[in-house]
């Protein structure tokens, strides 16, 4: 009998002791945000949106400024070429050289697929840092690639986050996500981000490429490669200006 | 023998006048509920079938599938080929294509700027240089104001979403939505008129265009979702629209394409089947509800007949008449009453129904804020069927509510005549 009770006993200090080896689910994002947030970025990235009848490949040069500023102008193909985006704060315009229209996207509408891509224009407006948006708890362990990762799930704490709750396997060792399920309220998984080709930018770890899948959309999804990246560089304010989309 | 019995029916009213008055009324009803029926069914019917679905609709096979999300990255591509040989397979359809879409519809200030926003569910239809499509879809008295477009890049929009959106005829709009390739579409457009349908879905948010404006905007050259059928100068009829999809699949049966072309009749669209199970069967069921009313009330006339005619019955039997006989001559006097009824009543039913047809009942005030597709006048339909199917009712109930009548005749004790007639 004493054995047994020995016996729970170091099973439980054996547990304890390794639940004790989990790093804080805060200490992780904040790791997470230093590689990811930047004061700004300027970057040359291309969007290869998979349909069921074909590919279509858009490249585009974007400008963000923290969370609130971003502007984004596709170089290619033709088709896209000179189509212009401006995000500040909750807002986003949008203009057409077809059109030759400035329109103004909110509401429901945000939730919109952005150019038939498996990314919402909320996926893409939103740079906040995770921290601010969610609280982080370690679940456990796994490998991705090779790569030892802390899952973490992420439950939103405040109420207009995009995703209730996120699970994300993030890199132990260089605190990059290289996968992430995003979920409704109900629990249903709504899309999967896979990241790759991890590399040092400005002494910083970044995900040069991101495959967005919509979990709810048949296709093989959306992959975003960066071509070019600049982090935390000086961008003229009147780049994020209204007036730049003409 | 028929001329006896005629002229006894005639001379004794009290025998032909109740029962041919029934049977009228049975008969009158019978035709006018089978005519107005198969009228508002039919007219719901091909209101669907001219907004929607078409007696037949051709799709891609996955488009067939995700039908209610309209995905136009599904569409048919080449509708030109299949449109021509849609046409000679089955001459005896018309085609038209069509393109439904979602999107929001963006008006501008006087600086170009976002002014006011809505969301259309919009369709593409050839509007152009052909008002084919305009009447099918019986467009014209849904005008409000403005007129229908007469040049590209012109557009109708519901009337209500114009007042929310402040806009009037000659307005220049934007339409954000998304195209065959998934990428963003914008489009400007004219509104040149404006519409209204009483019926709520409609009234949200339609917009109508010109079908080579819908495919320029969502980048959709010689495509579309859906190339609807419609029977030349005929009302749906399941089965041949079931044997025109039959025939038509047969030649993809083979093809493992997700890109293939399907047809479905409208029977197998937007749950129509059961209206039109329902319009397929209408008539079996007012028939056998008015062959079986009628009967028991013919019967319940035939036994007060009967106990009014006992005398006679008694005196025939008595000198001789066989009860086969006299039973016989009453059911020969029901069917004559039985043709003479209907024929009034199906004479009287046809004058009915043909005002029905022709003016109809405007329904409009009942229909407002509707959410399925009706037409706003009820209308009767005369069919072959309305000339005859009054006849059913109006000779079987009679006949059989005389022969359950007239079966007190065998009862009847022969030795007990004579005693009875003295009675």
């Amino acid at each position: 009998m004493n054995s047994f009770k020995i016996g729970i006993l170091l099973f439980l200090v054996l547990a304890t002791s390794y639940a004790q080896n989990y790093p804080t689910g805060k200490s992780i994002l904040d790791k997470v945000d230093k590689n990811m947030s930047a004061k700004t970025r300027v970057m040359t990235a291309s969007m290869e949106v998979g349909t069921e009848r074909t590919k279509r490949t858009m490249v585009s040069k974007i400008y963000g400024e923290g969370d609130h500023k971003a502007y984004t102008e596709y170089l290619a193909p033709a088709r896209e070429k000179g189509t212009k985006m401006l995000k500040l704060d909750n807002q986003l315009w949008i203009y057409s050289p077809t059109t030759d229209r400035t329109v103004q996207i909110s509401g429901h509408m945000l939730r919109q697929s952005v150019m038939g891509s498996d990314m919402s224009y909320e996926d893409m407006m939103n740079d906040k840092p995770l921290l601010e948006q969610y609280q982080a708890d370690v679940t456990g362990t796994e490998t991705i690639d090779g790569a030892n990762c802390w899952v973490v799930t992420l439950t939103a704490i405040i109420p207009d986050a995009n995703y209730f709750t996120r699970k994300m396997w993030v890199d132990s060792e260089r605190f990059i996500p290289l996968k992430e399920d995003l979920f409704a309220k109900s629990g249903k998984l709504l899309k999967r981000i896979t990241f790759s080709n991890v590399q040092k930018v400005q002494g910083r770890w970044f995900p040069l490429s991101f495959v967005y899948k919509d979990m709810l959309k048949d296709g093989p999804g959306t992959k975003l490669t960066i071509q070019e990246i600049q982090l935390d560089t000086q961008i003229p304010a009147s780049v994020f200006n209204l007036g730049n989309l003409k | 023998m028929i001329q006896f019995l005629f002229k006894g029916l005639m001379r004794d009213k009290s025998r032909s006048l109740i029962p041919i008055i029934v049977v009228a009324l049975g008969v009158i009803i019978t035709v006018f509920l089978q005519s107005l029926l198969s009228g508002v069914i039919g007219d719901s019917i091909e209101s669907t079938a001219n907004f929607t679905t078409g007696h037949v609709k051709v799709m891609t096979r996955s488009y067939s599938e995700n039908s209610s999300q309209l995905p136009n990255d599904l569409a048919l591509l080449g509708v030109d080929t299949l449109k021509e040989s849609l046409q000679k397979q089955f001459p005896e359809m018309t085609w038209a294509e069509r393109i439904q879409f979602g999107g929001l519809l963006d008006a501008p200030d006087s600086s170009g700027h976002t002014r006011s926003q809505g969301n259309v569910s919009g369709m593409g239809i050839r509007l152009l240089n052909s008002t084919e499509e305009i009447s099918r879809m019986n467009l014209g008295p849904t005008l409000v104001s403005g007129k229908f477009p007469s040049n590209p890049g012109e557009m109708l929009l519901s009337d209500e979403l114009c007042r929310k959106m402040k806009l009037k005829p000659g307005d220049k709009v934007t339409l954000i939505s998304s195209g065959m390739y998934g990428d963003m579409a914008m489009y400007n457009f004219t509104v040149s008129g404006t519409l209204h349908f009483g019926i709520t879905m409609l009234d949200r948010g339609l917009m109508i265009a010109d079908i080579e404006d819908v495919r320029s905007a969502l980048y959709m050259e010689n495509a579309s979702g859906e190339i609807l059928g419609f029977f030349t100068n005929a009302r749906y009829d399941n089965k041949l629209a079931k044997e025109a999809a039959k025939s038509f699949n047969a030649q993809y049966v083979n093809s493992q394409d997700k890109f293939a072309p399907v047809m479905l009749p409208l029977s197998e669209m937007n749950d129509m089947g059961f209206l039109v199970a329902y319009s397929e069967n209408v008539q079996g069921i007012i028939v056998t509800i008015f062959i079986i009313a009628m009967a028991i009330v013919l019967w319940n006339a035939g036994l007060l007949g009967g106990l009014r005619r006992y005398g006679e019955f008694g005196l025939r039997l008595a000198i001789g008449e066989s009860k086969h006989e006299v039973y016989l001559t009453i059911v020969a006097e029901s069917l004559l009453i039985g043709i003479v009824g209907s024929v009034i009543g199906v004479i009287v039913g046809l004058l009915i129904s043909w005002y029905m047809q022709t003016v109809g009942w405007d329904i409009s005030s009942m229909m407002k804020d509707s959410n399925f597709l009706m037409p706003s006048v009820m209308r009767a339909h005369i069919s072959s069927t309305t000339y005859y199917i009054g006849f059913v009712p109006g000779i079987f109930s009679t006949v059989i509510g005389a022969m359950l009548a007239g079966i007190g005749i065998y009862k009847r004790q022969t030795a007990n005549l004579f005693k009875e007639l003295e009675g």
